[in-house]
């Protein structure tokens, strides 16, 4: 449910202005729901930023994030799958 | 990636028949400046509180839907965690809160200079919204207006 709840938020943010990303654990309610710009994570439940006390693997799901916003060429929904590697 | 088979066989059952809302028409605001002049606040669906705030209701029938604003200078070790779920390991957010509401992380990247600013306040709600009707309706509108007001740029939003 929680993928839902953040991708619904995500939306009425998306038409005030603001910008958003969506970590999306799940596949299904990210194809289904179609928040704005989903990052779909290979994580588990309760680990949406890979690992507990490891500031600099969060950091690069953060960028991973940060780099939606950038990308000019992604419309609405956007879909990516988190690749550490890429991010970094 | 995680996947159904870590919940229930009841949760599964449940999920397979559950109507997802559909975003539709899907709204995409574009940045409108280069990260490091934006503004970013957090929202995490982990059930987070600060000291002093209501405890989510677990209760609720369909969810509580409100949210909590928790400031960006919180101290992270004393957040108490209301989410109900039980389908989830509740034991990495309670060892590292930036695990689901990442502060510290967004605040080295205003240090780092790859950010603007971050926003003196997050929202923290509690995912496990079943009928979110009134989520819909009146909280996430309640929300944006918060962030708005604040001049928010960009928000990252993390589930459990």
């Amino acid at each position: 449910m929680c993928n839902q709840t953040v991708s619904l938020i995500a939306a009425e943010l998306e038409r005030s202005g603001i910008s958003t990303v969506v970590i999306q654990l799940l596949r299904e309610p990210a194809v289904k729901v179609r928040p704005p710009r989903s990052l779909l994570v290979p994580f588990r439940h309760g680990y949406p930023l890979d690992s507990p006390n490891a500031p600099e693997l969060q950091h690069q799901v953060i960028e991973a994030c940060l780099g939606m916003l950038e990308s000019a060429e992604l419309t609405a929904p956007a879909l990516r799958e988190y690749s550490a590697s890429a991010s970094g | 990636m995680a996947d159904m088979n870590e919940f229930s066989l009841v949760v599964r059952l449940f999920l397979a028949a559950y109507p997802w809302r559909r975003i539709d028409p899907v709204p995409f605001s574009s940045l409108r400046k280069p990260l490091k002049d934006c503004r970013l606040a957090l929202v995490s669906s982990a059930g987070l509180v600060a000291p002093g705030q209501k405890p989510f209701d677990e209760d609720f029938r369909g969810g509580d839907f409100s949210f909590r604003e928790i400031p960006n200078d919180t101290d992270l070790s004393l957040l108490e965690e209301f989410h109900r779920s039980e389908s989830f390991d509740h034991e990495g957010l309670k060892q590292d809160p930036n695990l689901v509401l990442p502060i510290d992380r967004v605040n080295e990247l205003v240090t780092r200079g790859r950010i603007g600013s971050v926003n003196h306040r997050h929202l923290s709600f509690m995912g496990s919204i079943t009928a979110p009707g009134r989520l819909i309706k009146e909280s996430a509108p309640s929300a944006a207006r918060v962030l708005t007001s604040d001049e928010v740029d960009v928000a990252l939003l993390v589930p459990v």
